[in-house]
């Protein structure tokens, strides 16, 4: 009976572990499978190229590429600056111990945790109610409306703060990788610790802060919860031409023609094509970052 | 500021800096004499330089805790008003009440169904204008001529779906982490985790999609419930985030065990599965902990994909197949229609600063749970 018990076990385990891990990609391949299949047909390169039309109910989904590509522009601009620098201070001038270090490390990693939602309420309450409603005030006296309403700065800037800890992590995984050798070398030559950071330390890194900047861009084209109200708009016959209009995105023209359109049925294609563009977009960042990552993995190794 | 810096490297500053204020000539005598500096002027400037350097890359890896306190008092400070603008014939009662909100929406709903009981005699005395006395009502009727913002249903809606998603996601994970950690092939873990990188990846606003359109008339078919968009299918949905959050903490704390630990076990004459599931999986317990619960707070959290496969409909039950209305899909949904400073939006704000505590606290935990018992189990032998 024990032994019957172990066998059956030792049978069970391994296989039904196997199955979890084999039911995990399938999944995957479901999700992707259905898009592609969903979203084949319609998608050609009118599709693409022109905006929405009759309602919405026909034509492409032009603006919306537009808006996002606008949109992770000006994120990556405001974010990645920022995030190198935080991961140069962690890697190369704080020491461990030190509180200040602990206490940047401590706001990266609940940065990193906080959901999506609560930094759009944050966009909400800071970037438009605040600092909009003050700008609108010195510069006009708040008699017009231009800053204080949701835009494409402030969703950028909202999207910045959410993808700060992906910059912050990756880069930093790149500085730790420099080897040890260059920088002591480099300091050994006379070279001061700035010096050794932007001459021998950034050249070395500059793939780790590409694959963070890809990698941030990916989340911020991904993610919809926080521009839901802070710029992000159902339809507009115009592109952004200045940083204070709103513009359309990938994932929220997703959620608004899959829920609010006014026939979800006919719309079918364009909602499987616009997430078929935004899948492949995304993976397309990803398998980028990944091959990026790797090439620094073995050139450390060596 | 000064006392954060390596020793030495402060000496060196505030010797370059007492050499500007020209009082200080034997100093620069014994630098000279040193040799470290041929050209004293241009060396001088130079380490200036090297010092402003430092404090403006200190200064800006700083911000990121700002933005921490800053999203603190925002979030905060937009929820607060719901404490004041209770109306005066109910002093007494808006007195003690905050107090009991407070406490109960941050914590578990069997107390809030206690305090509800006590509540609902105040509620009949109070109609109108939404303040924290009524805040733990049963009803989420925000856009009425009498609104009624009773958050119960949320929380509930929130909590279901949320245990949905961990009891579906965190066998799966585990087991499957287990399986590359312990059993697996060369080739299937080659597979496995680009798959869950890819998971990972797809945007959770693909996830619901797909359970919107797919998924719920599948699971509809199979199951047989009567409305297609229910907490059930939201949590199944969700389990999609989750997975890859659990699999990805697990598998890293399961092959950071020792292998002195199962070399031991295989020693002693215990076979692989044994080794893998008496050995190993207690052995990095600590850090599957952390994982479920990042898992409940990226579940709990989580917007999109609740927003879209849920149904959205705030009824306060406990059956897993009625729609239901989570807090993150609430702030998602009536945000963009509210008017600014009214009730409503205080309120939603308070749900915001609910969701970002409770996440706060579990993050906190899971980082207790990893880097003080697992790496104290591993290192600390």
């Amino acid at each position: 009976m024990r032994k019957f018990e172990r066998t059956l076990l030792g049978l069970s385990i391994p296989l039904f572990s196997g199955l979890c891990a084999f039911f995990i990609v399938v999944i995957v391949l479901i999700v992707m499978g259905e898009t592609i299949i969903g979203g084949w047909s319609t998608l050609t390169w009118e599709f693409l190229s022109t905006g929405p039309k009759q309602g919405m109910t026909e034509g492409g989904i032009y603006p919306a590429i537009i808006g996002t590509f606008l949109l992770v522009v000006i994120m990556s601009l405001a974010g990645v600056p920022i995030g190198t620098i935080t991961a140069i201070y962690l890697s190369e001038y704080a020491s461990q111990k030190s509180i200040l270090a602990r206490m940047i490390r401590f706001a990266v990693n609940t940065l990193a945790g906080v959901p999506a939602i609560v930094f759009g309420l944050f966009g909400l309450g800071f970037f438009i109610q605040f600092v909009g409603t003050g700008v609108d005030t010195i510069l006009s006296g708040g008699a017009e409306l231009k800053w204080g309403q949701p835009n494409i700065l402030w969703a950028s800037l909202t999207m910045a703060l959410l993808t700060l800890p992906v910059v912050i992590v990756s880069v930093e995984e790149a500085l730790k990788a420099v080897p040890r050798e260059l920088r002591e070398a480099s300091l050994a030559l006379g070279a001061t610790k700035w010096e050794t950071i932007r001459k021998v330390v950034l050249p070395n890194s500059m793939t780790g802060i590409l694959t963070g900047g890809i990698l941030a861009v990916s989340r911020g084209a991904g993610e919809v919860a926080p521009i839901l109200f802070t710029g992000a708009a159902y339809f507009l016959p115009h592109l952004p031409k200045a940083l204070s209009d709103q513009f359309m995105e990938l994932g929220y023209h997703i959620y608004i023609m899959s829920t609010q359109s006014p026939d979800v049925e006919a719309t079918r294609g364009i909602q499987y094509a616009t997430t078929l563009v935004l899948l492949v977009l995304t993976f397309a960042l990803n398998f980028s970052a990944m091959f990026l990552r790797y090439k620094i993995r073995t050139r450390t190794a060596r | 500021m000064q006392d954060l810096q390596a020793p030495k490297k402060t000496e060196t500053t505030l010797q370059s800096i007492s050499t500007t204020s020209n009082t200080t000539t034997p100093l620069v005598g014994r630098r000279n004499n040193d040799g470290n500096s041929t050209n004293l002027w241009w060396k001088k400037r130079f380490r200036l330089g090297e010092f402003l350097i430092e404090k403006a890359i200190t200064a800006i890896s700083f911000l990121s805790f700002a933005f921490i306190a800053l999203i603190f008092v925002f979030v905060f400070r937009e929820a607060l008003p719901i404490f004041s603008v209770s109306p005066a014939k109910t002093t007494v009662e808006a007195k003690q009440v905050p107090q009991e909100t407070y406490g109960d929406e941050s914590s578990a709903s069997e107390l809030q169904q206690q305090v509800d009981e006590r509540k609902r005699s105040v509620e009949n005395l109070e109609e109108e204008g939404a303040t924290a006395t009524n805040l733990v009502s049963k009803t989420w009727q925000p856009v009425s001529s009498k609104p009624k913002y009773g958050m119960l249903p949320l929380v509930v809606g929130s909590l279901k779906v949320t245990a949905v998603a961990v009891l579906f996601s965190a066998p799966i994970a585990i087991l499957a982490a287990l399986f590359t950690a312990a059993f697996a092939p060369r080739w299937a873990k080659e597979l496995l985790k680009p798959a869950i990188e890819v998971l990972a990846g797809i945007p959770s606003v693909v996830i619901g999609f797909f359970a919107l359109i797919a998924m719920a008339t599948f699971l509809q078919k199979t199951f047989g419930f009567e409305y297609r968009l229910n907490a059930f299918v939201g949590g199944i949905a969700l389990s999609l985030a989750v997975i890859p959050i659990i699999y990805t903490i697990t598998e890293d704390s399961l092959s950071r065990v020792p292998k002195v630990m199962t070399e031991a076990s295989l020693a002693l004459g215990a076979s692989k599965w044994q080794t893998a599931s008496f050995v190993v999986l207690p052995a990095a317990s600590p850090g599957i902990f952390a994982g479920i619960l990042l898992g409940i707070g990226r579940a709990f959290g989580e917007t999109m994909i609740v927003l879209m496969a849920t149904g959205n409909a705030s009824i306060l039950s406990g059956d897993l197949f009625q729609p239901v209305r989570t807090m993150s899909a609430t702030i998602g949904a009536e945000m963009g229609e509210v008017v600014f400073g009214d009730t409503h939006y205080t309120v939603l704000f308070f749900i915001g600063a609910v969701l970002f505590l409770f996440t706060f606290c579990l993050n906190a935990i899971a980082e207790v749970f990893i880097r003080q018992r697992l790496m104290k189990r591993f290192e600390g032998q």
